[in-house]
């Protein structure tokens, strides 16, 4: 594991997670869907890699940020979109 | 004359190798990868293991960065404004790269076909959540069902298990009998046969069942068991997450959108890995699924005939075709049976974007008149995912791509810095 420790707020909470998580690996640590769907289920990554969009969420106020190409950064502001 | 300018899409074994090839002989090359690091999907970087290479990822590294060649990571393909430019979207802002040869390497994304529960929290892709595993999400001590077609599931099960997780099964939809030549002939492939000895080693006496396939995901906020079959009986097996992929697709998209020539699902290429559309090259996974061998061996053939350097060596041709036959072993083995093609039942989404449940999709006649009537595909996967699962569930062929590829955001459009005429790669 990286030493380093970085801190990002999931939906208004602190969590800590260690410096250079992929954000959608920090939104499942932290137990927070990415996204909610049309009809109102909660959505997690699915494929990892960019493709299918289901990690999107808000990434410092950005919508429709694909967190499992984003790296975690100290402070992050992450929520989940609907 | 100047040196050739080589834009190079896609950092995966292919791209690297290309890259590589076309600097080493003289060409100036850039290129550009959507991830944050080089390495694409076999060699994503492991965020929980910096110091723990795998020696052939940090061979071609080493290669590329050696011979010259840039690296301009966290740039996605969107858009193709003219001939010889692509429009690439960088954290929120454009860029434009000219080209005097263009070598595409964009890899394959995984085939996810629906069943009731398959959009479930805990419920991910089988490269998918070693993806995200790698990413820094820790499943030790979780109890995780390995399910879908490939050799990626035991590649996947292996890597979770030394990660601490519990696989609790390996279940396989191609019966042993299918597999059998394919596994006879890895006899012919010592290193492949070697891999695969190494992943049975490290998953020790988890099942792997054959013949068997995932027919449906419990629970409420998240998943708690999954239901399985063999055809003849169901059981269900209690487990936290669920890794499910049917094996690969070629990522496709950005060949289609320059005009290149597919032949059935792939991009067609001559001997020097050249598309219908000269001076485009196409190397690795968008041309045949053969795994990482046939995406290196590839790539250099590309990036050769690039650089102009023609014909390619013979021992590179030798080795092309030694992989080309493997692929063709492989797809064959994990042909899928039908029975996974129709797992979804009335409610099941289809669509994961617009929430398309299969009922809505049922009367639809085709792709296009899916799009019109129920959104199906418009969302920002832009048919990626629902695509190949109604090729699976009604047999519809997807219309023409169009572009951007992607989806952009809005700040793109309002960013000044956007450079819509940046010079060259370099
Ligand atoms: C999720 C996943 C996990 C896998 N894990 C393994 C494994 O553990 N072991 C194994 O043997 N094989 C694995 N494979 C199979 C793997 O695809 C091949 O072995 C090998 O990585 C293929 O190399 P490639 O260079 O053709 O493509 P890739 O390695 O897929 O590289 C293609 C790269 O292009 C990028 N790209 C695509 N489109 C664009 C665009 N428009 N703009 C910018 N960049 C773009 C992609 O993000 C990617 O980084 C996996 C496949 C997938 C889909
Ligand atoms: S998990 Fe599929 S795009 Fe991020």
């Amino acid at each position: 594991m990286p030493d380093q420790q970085i801190v990002i707020h999931v939906n208004g909470s602190p969590i800590s997670v260690p410096a250079g998580s992929m954000l959608s690996a920090a939104l499942l640590m932290a137990s927070a869907p990415c996204r909610i769907s049309t009809t109102g289920e909660p959505r997690t990554a699915l494929c990892g890699m960019g493709i299918c969009l289901e990690c999107r969420a808000i990434v410092n106020g950005v919508p429709h940020t694909r967190t499992c190409q984003t790296v975690c950064q100290e402070g992050m502001r992450v929520e989940t979109q609907s | 004359m100047k040196p050739a300018d080589v834009l190079v899409i896609g950092a995966g074994p292919a791209g690297l190798a290309a890259a590589t090839a076309a600097s080493r002989n003289g060409c100036r090359v850039a290129m550009l990868d959507d991830n944050p690091a080089a390495g694409g999907q076999i060699w994503r970087a492991d965020i929980t293991r910096p110091h723990d290479e795998d020696p052939a990822r940090a061979a071609a590294i080493a290669d590329f960065h050696t011979s010259g060649a840039a690296l301009l990571p966290g740039r996605r393909i969107v858009d193709v404004p003219s001939p010889s430019t692509l429009l690439a979207e960088a954290g929120g802002h454009f860029e434009t790269y000219r080209w005097d040869r263009l070598i595409l390497a964009t890899g394959a994304r995984e085939r996810f076909l629906p069943f009731p529960g398959w959009t479930l929290p805990g419920v991910f892709g089988a490269g998918g959540l070693q993806a995200l595993v790698k990413g820094g999400y820790p499943v030790a001590g979780k109890r995780i069902v390995v399910a879908g077609t490939g050799p990626l599931l035991l590649a996947v099960a292996a890597h979770l298990r030394e990660y601490g997780a519990s696989i609790v099964t390996v279940v396989e939809q191609a019966s042993t009998l299918q597999m059998l030549p394919f596994a006879a002939s890895l006899l012919r492939s010592p290193g492949k046969l070697l891999q695969g000895a190494g992943y049975r080693r490290t998953l020790g006496a988890t099942p792997y069942q054959t013949g068997c396939w995932p027919i449906s995901g419990q629970g409420d906020e998240t998943l708690r068991s999954v239901t399985l079959t063999n055809g003849r009986r169901t059981w269900t097996v209690e487990c936290d997450l669920l890794a499910c992929g049917f094996h690969l697709v070629p990522n496709t998209e950005l060949a289609q959108l320059l005009g290149c020539t597919l032949q059935g699902s792939f991009v067609q290429v001559d001997s020097q890995q050249q598309t219908s559309v000269a001076g485009i090259y196409c190397a690795g996974e968008p041309t045949g699924i053969a795994g990482v061998d046939a995406a290196q061996v590839q790539g250099e053939i590309a990036g050769l005939a690039a650089a102009d350097c023609s014909p390619p060596p013979t021992r590179l041709l030798a080795r092309r075709a030694k992989e080309a036959a493997f692929g063709r072993r492989l797809t064959h083995a994990f042909r899928l049976r039908p029975e996974v093609l129709k797992l979804a039942s009335q409610e099941t989404i289809v669509c994961r974007c617009e929430d398309v449940t299969f009922s809505q999709l049922q009367t639809r006649s085709n792709w296009t008149d899916a799009k019109l009537h129920t959104r199906c595909g418009m969302g920002p996967c832009q048919g990626r995912i629902c695509g190949s699962a109604t090729e699976a569930l009604f047999g519809w062929q997807l219309t023409s791509v169009r572009a951007p590829l992607f989806p952009i955001p809005v700040s793109a459009f309002c960013d000044e810095s956007s450079s819509l005429n940046a010079p060259s790669a370099r």
